[in-house]
């Protein structure tokens, strides 16, 4: 188990040394040039050249390659080009607004999903089952920023009952701090909703036929225990699977979500970093998000051996 | 009399668009108090339905339409679901067929038990701790306290059955209803269960109805006797009855299917040109685990066996015996890890893939499962031609054999451009032997050929392997875990454990004097050994 979890976090080196040599790459083939862009319009040739050569802009990219990697070996993914501190500390301050959405946005997907597909699968075929399918089409192709802005116009300008925007930490106040991650929280969970329910009812459907529900059935067990113990109990792997790939896709989702709701977490940072061409914080925030990433799947893989204890490492 | 069930007039429909209108016709039957029914019949017979029905588990896609089930006078058809669920595993208890998959992976076996206990009772937890490791105690599992801790695929089949068991049982029902609870054992471990469902019927005194589709079985373990036929019942009576003087023709035509333990003795020509020789055949699997370390299994080992041209060998053996990998080897499916395969005096065990290809032809092999042992969305026709013409046969000419074969295999040949799912099993496994017999092969080698067959099919293809080994002087391998069938068909047999043969020899000598310890207790293991089957 120890050696499993060992290996796992040694593979994850070779991930993130690809992560790191893709995204530098990416963004000097680009076009844009960071310090055009902190120059401002009214600079001249020689000022835009001078801010580069500040920067480290005018080394060979293998050099540059050299420098950022042999910072990174030491824990400093350097300093933002545009916000003008370090790229650890700028991930730091805008990690508990995402962490907040993220963490809301999983609970409520999770809490909702689930339940939903197990009747959907109890009752297979009947209309409960069909109206869910139907809402997870819905689900899966509104677009984010759509359903967003509909929440925003009902919810906070028609009824007024919670804010537009805009995000309170934790630190100010535990109501005001939930009243503003309510309506992202819900747009965002709406397509893990769809998802893992759809999911759930699947593997729901596969194991209510097998043996061993009739036979708990047999038992004389209500309904509700056959439900749970027996079928979702032997469901669950593929869940906790499709969850984990919710946590890792819910990376991109933030991005937006963020943005439309102007919570300053790490989505919005990105989005920001990218229109500055903030080359160190791009590339901090993406090897950070591919770390997270990684670390999630070998949970979750971990987690099967709770679920299942025929599987073993 | 005191009956426990009494089941009147019985009806359960089956959905529009089946082979008929009711799954089970106005059945009536009692069980009386420590007494064993058999349910006898051949698949779709109707027999697990009335379980299900007795349960009150039918899938509401077939509702009983007509009739009563009385358990212990009371109606199962009328009741509330709540009450029903009371009665189960209070009142009747169910055991299945795969003791493989009817416990739930994911919760231990005490858990699993305990369940019946805290659904039905209002036991303390020590209590209910104290009856568990009883009932485990009393179907002989060794060691309860390791047992009740212990996942399911931590125990063997048999065990795992045991635990089945100890669950119906542990609230003392009058009722256990056992659907194939041995079917899918072997033979030994099979002979284990039904002696402990005996006993623990004696003692307990309940009444069992115990559904099968074995004769064997039936003679070993019932009391009466119910013969099912298509939803309909068509005999019912005591054991001697039925088994010596059966009344109806289909309960005739069922026992006279049954195949015999005793070989019949056919003179194997012991000169006949050698087809097949193994030399030391082994097969060894290396699980290498990332930490595990090596861990080998011989799965066969030093395996010398002969099969001469016109004569039939079998290979018999419990589950994991190895009979069906050395068949595998014979034909390069897997690669030998040691030791020699001569056919026709050419060692094949080493050859490339390439140099192989030729030989191929002469090995053909019939599967267990003639459901999927066909690929379904291609006509049985193609399926037959597919071989010869890699051979180089023309369509034409490929087509030709192919009409001639089914002749031969007794099916029509005008229905060759049909998909496999318009033939019932033994159709498809006639269809499969002709699709081996296309390619003109010196050996044929059937594996659990006829093990997935109702009797009176299997009786009728048993009959037609017999057929084509002496028409085309054939050389065969039949590998089989059932004792008859081997009877049956082999001139020559060859026991199998752990790997290794343990026993081998001319049918007559094995069947007549079997000399090694395993053979013996398999053949004492063989359900209705002793029974003369109508020979009243």
């Amino acid at each position: 188990m120890y050696k499993f979890i060992a290996r796992r976090l040694l593979s994850t080196i070779p991930v993130l040394v690809i992560v790191a040599v893709l995204v530098f790459l990416l963004l000097r083939l680009t076009p844009g040039d960071p310090a055009a862009i902190l120059a401002g319009d009214a600079a001249s040739r020689d000022q835009i050249a001078q801010i580069r050569i500040s920067l480290g802009l005018d080394k060979p990219i293998i050099v540059q390659f050299g420098i950022w990697v042999s910072h990174i070996l030491r824990g400093d993914l350097g300093e933002s080009f545009y916000f003008k501190i370090k790229v650890t500390d700028l991930i730091a301050q805008r990690l508990e607004p995402t962490l907040a959405l993220a963490s809301f946005t999983l609970v409520i997907a999770v809490l909702v999903s689930v339940p939903l597909g197990v009747i959907a699968a109890w009752r297979f075929g009947g209309w409960f089952d069909r109206a869910l399918m139907g809402f997870s089409v819905l689900g899966f192709s509104i677009p984010v920023f759509v359903l967003a802005y509909i929440l925003i116009w009902i919810v906070s300008l028609k009824l007024g009952w919670l804010p537009v925007q805009g995000y309170k930490r934790i630190g100010d106040g535990f109501w005001p701090f939930l009243r503003h991650l309510i309506l992202p929280s819900i747009t965002l969970s709406v397509i893990y909703i769809a998802l893992i329910a759809r999911v759930t009812r699947a593997s729901m459907i596969e194991a209510l036929g097998e043996d061993y529900i009739r036979t708990a059935r047999a038992k004389g067990l209500p309904e509700s225990r056959v439900l749970i113990a027996h079928a979702l109990a032997n469901a669950a792997v593929p869940i906790v699977t499709v969850i984990g790939i919710g946590v890792a896709l819910l990376i991109g989702g933030v991005v937006v979500t963020e943005s439309v709701y102007a919570i300053p977490g790490l989505g919005r940072l990105t989005v920001d970093a990218v229109l500055a061409r903030d080359f160190p914080t791009i590339q901090g925030v993406i090897l950070f998000f591919s770390f997270v990433y990684v670390v999630v799947n070998l949970l979750i893989d971990l987690s099967y051996v709770i679920f299942d204890p025929r599987i073993r490492y | 009399m005191s009956a426990v069930l009494e089941v009147r007039d019985l009806s359960v429909a089956l959905p529009a668009g089946g082979d008929r209108r009711r799954a089970v016709e106005r059945v009536s039957f009692n069980v009386e108090r420590g007494e064993i029914v058999c349910l006898v019949g051949e698949s779709g017979s109707g027999k697990s339905v009335i379980a299900q029905a007795l349960m009150g588990l039918l899938p509401p896609a077939l509702p009983v339409t007509g009739g009563s089930i009385l358990l212990e006078g009371e109606d199962v058809v009328k009741l509330r679901p709540e009450r029903l669920r009371e009665l189960r595993a209070t009142r009747m208890s169910m055991v299945f067929q795969e003791p493989m998959t009817a416990l739930n992976p994911v919760m231990t076996c005490g858990a699993q038990i305990d369940e019946v206990l805290r659904q039905h009772t209002r036991l303390a937890p020590g209590e209910r701790r104290a009856k568990i490791l009883d009932i485990v105690h009393e179907v002989a599992l060794p060691d309860p306290e390791r047992i009740v801790a212990s996942y399911p695929h931590q125990l063997s089949g048999g065990q795992r059955q045991r635990i089945v068991i100890a669950m119906a049982l542990v609230l003392e029902p009058v009722l256990l209803i056992a659907d194939e609870p041995t079917t899918a054992l072997d033979v030994t471990t099979q002979a284990q269960i039904l002696k402990l469902i005996q006993e623990l019927q004696a003692r307990h005194g309940m009444g069992v109805l115990f559904i099968t589709h074995d004769f064997g079985v039936v003679a070993e373990i019932a009391h009466r006797v119910a013969v099912l036929r298509l939803g309909e019942m068509v005999e019912l009576g005591a054991k001697i009855e039925v088994l010596m003087r059966p009344q109806h023709f289909y309960t005739r035509m069922l026992i006279a299917a049954v195949p015999k333990v005793h070989p019949q003795g056919r003179s194997a020509d012991a000169s006949a040109p050698l087809v097949l020789e193994t030399r030391g055949l082994s097969k060894t699997y290396v699980d290498r685990g990332w930490f595990s370390g090596r861990r080998a299994v011989n799965a066969a080992d030093d395996v010398t066996l002969e099969v001469r041209r016109g004569q039939t060998l079998g290979i018999v053996g419990e589950s994991g015996s190895g009979k069906s990998t050395v068949a595998r080897c014979i034909v390069r499916l897997i690669d030998p890890s040691g030791g020699q395969i001569r056919l026709g005096g050419e060692d094949i065990a080493t050859r490339s893939r390439a140099a192989l290809r030729p030989l191929r032809r002469k090995v053909q092999i019939v599967f267990q499962d003639p459901y999927r042992s066909l690929n379904p969305r291609r006509t049985v026709g193609e399926a037959i031609i597919e071989g010869p013409r890699n051979y180089g046969l023309s369509r034409r000419e490929a087509l030709e054999r192919a009409r001639r074969l089914m002749e031969l295999v007794r099916m029509d040949p005008g229905v060759l451009n049909r998909y496999p799912h318009q033939f019932s099993g033994g159709q498809r496994q006639r269809i499969c032997i002709a699709r081996a017999l296309a390619m003109e092969p010196e050996l044929l080698i059937a594996d659990e050929a006829v093990s997935a067959l109702d009797v009176s099919v299997q009786a009728q293809v048993l009959a037609l392997f017999e057929e084509i080994r002496a028409r085309l002087n054939l050389a065969m391998l039949f590998i089989t875990h059932d004792l008859r069938v081997a009877a049956q068909v082999c001139d020559y047999v060859a026991v199998m454990s752990h790997g290794r043969i343990v026993e081998q020899g001319p049918a007559l000598q094995v069947f007549g004097g079997p000399r090694h310890e395993y053979t013996r207790a398999l053949f004492a293991a063989a359900p209705g050994r002793d029974f003369a089957f109508g020979a009243g």
